[in-house]
Parts: C-alpha cells; structure tokens; sequence
C-alpha cells in the first residue's frame, strides 16, 4: 500500500492524514516511497506480492511515472504476477484520459474513483473540486481504459439530505457505474469543517434513522441490480471484488509504504514470526528524512499478541459476507476452533438466536440484519473471545 | 530530622492568613507561587497546584481538603512566620473554609480580572469579613487578553466598600507582582492576639489519616503552647490523648520541639479515627479546661445515596474501603442498608452532589472498586391498620427506609414523612424563584425577614425527601450560587405516599424506586423516564422505559432499536483505532448491569440526577 500523501485541497469531511502545499518534489517522494518499499519487502521476507494499491491524498496528482517506479521497484524485488490487481485512487478532476493511459501504461489495471455525489449542490458541501458533470466523463474514461475493473466510491447520509434525494443520487449511481462500488455513510469525524459546521448547527445533523433507512435502500436495490454485498460497505458484480481491501479483512499480511500508511507483517529479516502492527511517521518531510537515513520511516511498531490478532481476525473478518471461515481462524488459533470459542452457551449463541450471527460449516458471518448493526455484536464477541 | 525551634518566632513577628476566591480564579497558583517566593519550595516549571495532593484534585482543578503551610520571609531586617492556611474552594465545604479562617486574621481576596466577582467570592467575603478578618483584594490573570482590572476594582469598592487603590493586580501564573501580595500580608494584617503564657487552646481546623501514625490533626493555637509528651483532651469527644509529635507544614511534615501561641501546625496524638479530631473541635491540656472555641459544627449531610457492591462476593472489599475512605472524610456519614435485588450494601450521606461525586470518583481511582449507586431513602413512618402485619412486626408503627418494605395502601392507616426546618439567606433578587422552588418541594413558608438591606433570610418546613438528592444544588444555581441553605430536625407529617418503580421492558430496576408523595408521582416519573432514555444506550431491541406505582403505569417513554450500527471505513489505517475504540467497550461490557435483556449503565442514577442540576 503506497500512500501519496498530497491533496490540492481538503475536503470538507476529510480527516485523513494528507497535506496540501504548493509544490511537490516529486522525485524526492518518488525516490523515497521506492527506497522504503525495498528496505521492508527485503525485511518482510515475502516472496510475493498479490496486490497492489496507490492510496492517499489524491494519487491520481502523482505522474505515471512515479507509478511505474514503484511497481518495477516491487517487481524487481519479488515476484508480482502478471494478474495481480494494482489499484490508484483517483479524483474526477485528475482523469483525463491521456492521464489515465498514462497510468495503465505505467502498470494500474483497476481505478477508484471518488465521486462521492451526483449532485452539484452535494459536491459543494462536501467542499469537492469536481462538477457532477466532470464526474460523469470521469467514470466514462476509466470505464473505456479498465473495462469491468472501475470503482466508484459514493457517500449517503449527508447533512440535510433527504430519503428522496437520496434515491435519486442512488439511481443516478447505477446508471453510471461499473462493476464496484463502495458506498459509504458520511462520518462526521473530530476536527473537520464539516462536523464543525453541524456541531454549531449551521448544518442539521443527519437523523440516524433516516441514515439507517438509507443504507437499506441502498443494499437492496444494489443487490436487486446483481452486486454481491461483499462487505459493510463494498459491492460488486461479476466477481469484481477488491483483491486488495480484501486483504485487510481477511488478515493477510500487508505492507504500509509512505507517510501514515499502515502495515501488518513479521519481520523475518530480523528474525522475528511475530506479525506486527506498523505505522510509517506521518509527516512527508519527516518521513522522508528519516527514510532517506534509515531506509525506511517506521513510526511505530507494536508486536500483536495471538489474543489481539484473533480480535483482528474477528473484528475485520465480520464485516464481509463470508465472515470468518474455519479455515482462517485455524490459521490463527490453533488450539481453539470457533466452535469451541462461540459455539458454547454464552454472547454468540444468543446473538444467533436473536437472528443476527450464523455459525455453521462456513464459518461465523452475520445475517443479512446483523452485518448493519455489527458494532453492536461486537464488543459482545470480544468479551466471549478474551474469556 | 532535626526538630525546629519554633520559639525564635514571637506573636508579632507571625502572621495567619488564607486565600480565598471563587472557583477557578487562581487561589492554588497565587498559593504556588508565594510558596517559591519564600523559598518554601524551588522554583520549577512543576509547580502547579502544590498544596492539592490529592488525585482528584488535580484532575478536577479543585481543592477539596484543606491543606496548611508555614512560610519564612525576611522583610526590612525581620524573619515573619507566614501560616498559609489553604480552603476548599466549593460550596459544598463552606463549614470548612469557615473553620479554617477563624485561624486566621487575615485573608487575601483573589479576584479574576476578567469575571469579576461571582457567587464563591461574596459568600467567602462575607464568612471573612463576618469573622472580623483583614481584607487584601488581589485582582488576578491581568496577563489575559480580556483582564478589566479597573472594572473589577470599581466592583469591589461598591460591593465591599475597599477603595480601589488597596487592591493589588497580579499575575500568579507569571508572578507579577506577587511579592508585593506577601508585603501587604506583613504590613496589614495584624499578628494574632494571644499568649504563650495562657493555658493551651488549640483549634482543630482538618484532619488526615496516616496508616502509620494515626491521625495528624491541622491545628492553629490560640493560647498556650503544645509539645511532646503533654496530655490533651477533646471538647467534642471528651477523650484524652497523649502528644506523641508537633510540627509544622512546609507543605510537608516537619516536626518542632514545640508550637506556640498564634502559631499553626500539626499534631499526631494517638487518635485513631479522624472522628476523633472533628474540624472545629477545641483541644486543651488535662486539668485545665478552657472555653471551646465558637462555630463548632457535627457534620449535616445534604444529599444521600445507597451504595452497593457491583456483586455480592465484592462486600468485604467495599466495606473496608468505605472504611478506609471515609477515615479521612469525617464528613461522610455512613449507615449499613440493603435491598433485595442488590443484596447488603450502605446508606451515605454527603455534604452535596460534588462531594457524592468525588467520593465516588476517589473510590474507584484510589480503591479501584467500582459500585452501584441508587436512588436516596429517608425513613418514612406506616402507622399499620392490617393486624397480620402488626403481629410480623411486632408493633403497629413501623419505619421503613428501602422503597422493597413499603407496606401497601391497604394495611395502612396512615403515612408518615419525616420534615426539616430549613433556613435560607439569599439576596433579595432571588427571592420569586426560590419561594417558587420551595412551593415546588411542598414546602410550608415560616418565616421572612430582611436581615440588611439586601439579604433576606426565609424559614420553610420541607418533607425531608423534596431536599435530599438536589435541592440545594437547585438553589445554588438559581440564585447563581449566591444562596445559602440549612436545616435541622422537625419531626414527622402525615403524607399521601406511595411506591413508584421504573421498568425496562417489564423488568424493575430496583435502584431507581422510589418512596414518593402522590401529587409528585406524575412529574417526577415522567422526568425519571425522560432522563433515563437519554442515559441508557441504545440496543439492538426496542426498549420501553414506564413509570409504575403497583400496576398501573403512570409515565412511559420509548428507546428505538439501532438499525444501523457499524463503521462506514475499515481499511489499513482505521483498524488499529477501531480495535482500541472496541476493546474499550468490550471492557466497558463488564461494568454494565443487566435489567432482563437491557444493559444499563452503573452509574445510571447519578447521571440521570446530574442532568437535572445541570439546568
């Protein structure tokens, strides 16, 4: 996961870790991410790699050419199949197509692009650079280069918005899209322009009932239209799943390279089979003086006991359709099978009785009612896990 | 340690003198920062609140036990003994910030340049200025953007009637100016005025528990001298003791040969339990009594509680913290209680919500016991009509304190409440809403007179039960806590009472009956469920919260199921923030008390009362 950290502005919704700034050196950061990708492969042990995804920021501001050096950075250092997926975030405003050829030159085979709304009025909300208009062309030229591998990511649930409006965007939606999509409820998240815009009330806050109603709609008009509800928020049709995200839910081992990007592996190049939890330091100057020292800028890195990777398994594994298999959670814990953790009298059992756990052949999911309400399963099944 | 002498310091050259202010306009910085000046303490950047030892101090900002200090400063060619007498800061103590400053003959009055004079500021005035005190106005923060000193000297000299150029402006968290604060201490306020050569007559004005060493008493002496190995006797208790050490505090213990006349320290005299050394007590020496010192109080509590083991297996280990607890709170009283549903447990009493709050709060941090809270009792009377029920008994008038003995309608006579008489001095321009807040607790009005031209002191009869839980906050915040409330003893009324339950789904949550009057049944059930929606999180069910007295339900709200409930983003960076925000709950899972189905927060009632004294 290479993190291109630059926006050209923040959205009003946003708190991720990205930075606007005049300028960019791009070769310096270019130079960096491929150092660091190196020093952790080499320190990873990995012998391949399946996926990989360009997130942020906006990494459809960075040229093609600091794609492709990532890429054959990897590639030269491990094996990286022919077929692996390789996603870039994109934004609307930074699709032309000569771009977007540019980039699948460079290696990408799948686009996700952030739409967000299909409405000019929703789009100024959310403080995005993009017209409704320069959406659609968005879409259109993705569509044209990465036929039946185009994401588009939608949000529902905004201030003042209504169930009306809502149908109307979600039909404008499946109009337009591809194979994926991932639609989001709008978080209003400590610190950002839009969350102090409803916290002084200039902006109403968005009724909780009325959200729920909305993702309701939302799911079952999708799967009416033959996507899979693969995860929380994640839709595909034929087959046209994410690889990559994929991999977090399923635990598998991820490397987080560039500033903020986060990771998960044993660093067996220095001996170590424990997985750890890595962060990379956030700040791209920071971040970059420290790799252009060290080799890498690892911020953080904390050994995850098996008690907290189960609680990963668990946590993560819950949020998609075919839920923890057995198989999976074996790989993790050995001695104790997740029949013999939720299959006894206690919170899971009830919870299955209530109508909203399965546990059977394949594995511990949620119903169809419980994947919309698994915050409130969860703290549930931790405290039976840890027991 | 090398035991001080504290004869090189002669009545003249002492002077005793407090701090007092509002809450939050820097008493316990102006405090720090004397204690560098005199080189009490070295000058860091760590000196924030040094006289506030206790955890919950710090973390709240206030004071909550009165801490004491010695100070030396050498001023044109003369050592002085400074005695720092520190106060609690809240409305909930004023007995003793009153007991602390008749130790002193002077106080500094802090006032925030910016809010100016509040409640907290003309309520100490009046206590310092009541007890006959040297008065140094200090106006603080004048390094803030908004400080109006000028405004705030004016505000003084109306209300006070100090003119303006006696007040000093300060910075305490800067230091501006604070030297001069210790100058005027010097030069205004008088020494004490009394005697080494009198018999000894000291003041008891705060108590701590040493596990070691007993109890170590704050006292100030007002006549005589005190020291090792001299017999002592309680007026309050009667009991007599043996002084095993003397000292002072500089904030910390440091032991004398001797302490004297108008000076103020510590002592440690085989006492046992910190009741033993009650906060205005008088001490003398055996065979030489003399006059008790005036102002001397038992503690009345204001607010009460039941508190409970989250478990019954918990019992033993809650008994002896309370125990533990409550030998360095006096003023906390404690009654043994129990309940069906929650087992053997206790009834506390507390001077008011602050004080039940930071009691419970230093119960869990420095005891680690988490506990359940319920809804206060006060015993009601039945007079019994039913003769089965007079045989169980054994006589026909029974007392009932937990809301589970209340005998039903029929087998009684006659119900009886318990009344106080309860006294109020406020200002005049509050007087329409408390009469309003009075009539609104059934209480009866006694008495109303004009005690100067601008305080009016009202005398109501109130049902003991329409005070107990938030009565006097309620008065404090509508007379911007300028309102001031006592009561005593009145014997017991006939009442219409009856039994009110709250359900969750059918189910009784026993914490929160109540023994009520029937013409408060409807408010305050409707309030109940009201408040109880916002503080019960919602389920994965829909929860219907009623208010019942026997079958029929009087009030009733309803909590929705959560239909949506997991979050939006779960990729590389937000797992580890998840996982955290998870466990935290899953933790807080094992805090929850299960009412059928429905997960109900400890601490429900304490919320559920707060929000009402929010208002």
């Amino acid at each position: 996961y290479p993190q291109w950290p630059y926006c050209r502005k923040r959205c009003s919704y946003c708190n991720f870790n990205t930075y606007v700034v005049p300028a960019v050196d791009e070769v310096a950061v270019r130079a960096c991410l491929v150092r660091e990708a190196l020093t952790l492969l080499r320190l990873s042990r990995l012998h391949s790699v399946t996926s990989v995804f360009f997130g942020g920021g906006t990494p459809s501001l960075a040229s093609p050419r600091t794609v492709a050096a990532v890429l054959e950075a990897v590639a030269g250092a491990v094996h990286l199949p022919a077929g692996a997926e390789v996603t870039l975030e994109a934004n609307p405003s930074s699709t032309s197509t000569s771009r977007l050829a540019g980039f699948r030159a460079a290696g990408v085979n799948r686009l996700s692009i952030g739409v967000q709304s299909l409405d000019d009025a929703e789009l100024r909300l959310l403080g995005r650079e993009h017209t409704v208009e320069e959406a659609r062309k968005a879409v259109e030229a993705a569509r044209g280069l990465f036929p039946g591998r185009t994401s588009i990511d939608l949000l529902f649930g905004l201030p003042g918005q209504s169930r009306d409006a809502w149908a109307q965007r979600l039909e404008a939606a499946l109009g337009l899209c591809d194979d994926h999509i991932s639609l989001y409820q709008l978080t209003l998240e400590r610190g950002t322009a839009l969350a102090a815009q409803v916290r002084r009330r200039a902006l109403p806050a968005p009724p909780q009932d009325l959200v729920a109603d909305m993702y309701e709609t939302a799911r079952t008009a999708l799967v009416a239209t033959g996507f899979r509800h693969y995860e929380v928020s994640n839709f595909a049709r034929k087959g046209a799943l994410s690889t990559h995200n994929l991999s977090y839910w399923r635990a598998d081992q991820y490397i987080g390279v560039g500033p903020g990007a986060h990771g998960r592996f044993a660093p067996r190049g220095e001996g170590s089979h424990s997985r750890e939890a890595r962060v990379q330091i956030l700040e791209p100057v920071a971040w970059m003086r420290e790799v252009q020292s060290q080799g890498h800028g690892t911020r953080s890195r904390m050994v995850l006991s098996p008690l907290e990777q189960l609680e990963e398994v668990l946590t993560l594994g819950l949020r998609t359709d075919e839920g923890v298999t057995h198989e999976r959670w074996g790989h993790f814990s050995p001695q104790l099978s997740l029949q013999d953790v939720f299959g006894a009298p206690g919170e899971a059992q009830a919870l299955q009785q209530q109508g909203w756990l399965l546990l059977d052949g394949g594995g511990l999911r949620c119903t169809w009612a419980g994947l919309a309400v698994l915050d409130s399963l969860l703290p549930d099944l931790l405290w039976q896990l840890q027991r | 340690q090398e035991k001080l002498d504290m004869s090189t310091y002669p009545v003249e050259s002492i002077r005793n003198f407090s701090i007092i202010a509002h809450v939050d306009h820097g008493k316990s910085t102006l405090a720090d920062r004397l204690l560098e000046i005199t080189g009490t303490i070295s000058k860091t950047d760590h000196n924030k609140q040094v006289l506030d030892k206790l955890q919950v101090e710090r973390e709240r900002g206030i004071t909550v036990k009165a801490q004491s200090a010695s100070l030396f400063y050498n001023h044109e060619g003369i050592n002085y003994l400074l005695n720092l007498i520190d106060t609690p800061g809240h409305v909930d103590f004023s007995y003793e910030v009153s007991r602390s400053l008749s130790a002193c003959q002077g106080v500094i009055l802090v006032v925030d340049a910016n809010e100016g004079i509040q409640a907290q500021t003309v309520a100490n005035f009046y206590l310092a200025f009541e007890a006959q005190l040297s008065i140094i106005p200090v106006i603080n923060k004048i390094d803030l953007k908004n400080a109006d000193p000028e405004r705030v000297e004016k505000q003084i000299e109306k209300l006070f009637d100090i003119p303006t150029d006696e007040c000093i402006r300060i910075s305490a968290k800067q230091g501006t100016n604070v030297e001069k604060v210790l100058q005027k201490v010097i030069e205004k306020i008088p020494p004490p005025q009394c005697n080494p050569a009198d018999p000894l007559k000291a003041l008891v004005f705060d108590s701590t528990f040493d596990h070691y060493r007993g109890v170590v008493a704050n006292i100030a002496l007002f006549g005589g001298e005190i020291a090792k190995g001299h017999k002592i006797v309680s007026a309050h208790t009667k009991k007599r003791y043996e002084v095993n050490e003397v000292g002072i505090l500089t904030p910390n213990e440091q032991p004398t040969h001797k302490l004297y006349a108008g000076q103020v320290g510590y002592l440690i005299a085989g006492m046992k339990e910190v009741t033993e050394a009650q906060i205005g007590d008088t001490l003398f020496l055996y065979k030489q009594p003399v006059e008790p010192l005036p102002g001397f109080k038992s503690v009345k509590p204001m607010v009460f509680a039941g508190m409970y083991p989250i478990d019954q297996t918990e019992y033993n280990n809650l008994k002896s913290a309370l125990e533990r607890l409550t030998l360095n709170d006096s003023s906390v009283t404690v009654h043994r209680d129990s309940s069906l549903a929650l087992g053997a447990g206790w009834r506390l009493g507390f001077l008011g919500l602050l004080h039940m709050e930071v009691f419970n709060q230093r119960l869990e941090q420095e005891y680690n016991m988490s506990v359940i809270l319920t809804a206060p009792t006060v015993p009601y009377k039945a007079v019994l009509s039913s003769a089965k029920l007079i045989k169980e008994y054994g006589k026909d008038q029974i007392t009932i304190i937990n809301p589970a003995q209340f005998p039903d309608k029929l087998s009684v006579s006659e119900y009886l409440e318990p009344t106080v008489l309860g006294t109020i001095v406020t200002p005049h321009e509050y007087i329409g809403k408390i009469i309003t807040l009075c009539q609104d607790r059934r209480a009866v009005q006694k008495d109303m007179l004009y005690i100067d031209e601008n305080r009016v002191m009202l005398k109501y009869l109130f049902p003991l039960n329409e005070i107990v839980v938030d009565f006097y906050d309620a008065l404090k915040s509508l007379s911007s806590g300028y309102a001031s409330f006592d009561y005593e003893d009145a014997g017991y009324q006939s009442a219409d009472l009856i039994k009110m339950d709250i359900l969750l789904n059918g189910n009784p949550v026993e914490e929160l009956a109540t023994i009520i009057h029937n013409d408060k049944a409807y408010t305050t059930g409707k309030l109940l469920c009201e408040r109880l929606k916002e503080t019960i999180p919602r389920q994965l069910f829909e929860i219907a919260i009623q208010a019942a007295i026997g079958k029929k339900i009087i009030a009733r709200e309803t909590l929705k199921a959560y239909r949506k409930n997991v979050v939006a983003k779960c990729y590389g960076g937000d797992i580890t923030r998840r996982m955290k925000l998870l466990k935290r709950q899953a933790e807080g899972k094992r805090l929850m008390r299960k009412i059928g189905n429905v997960e109900v927060p400890r601490d429900a009632f304490i919320r559920v009362l707060k929000r009402e004294s929010d208002k």
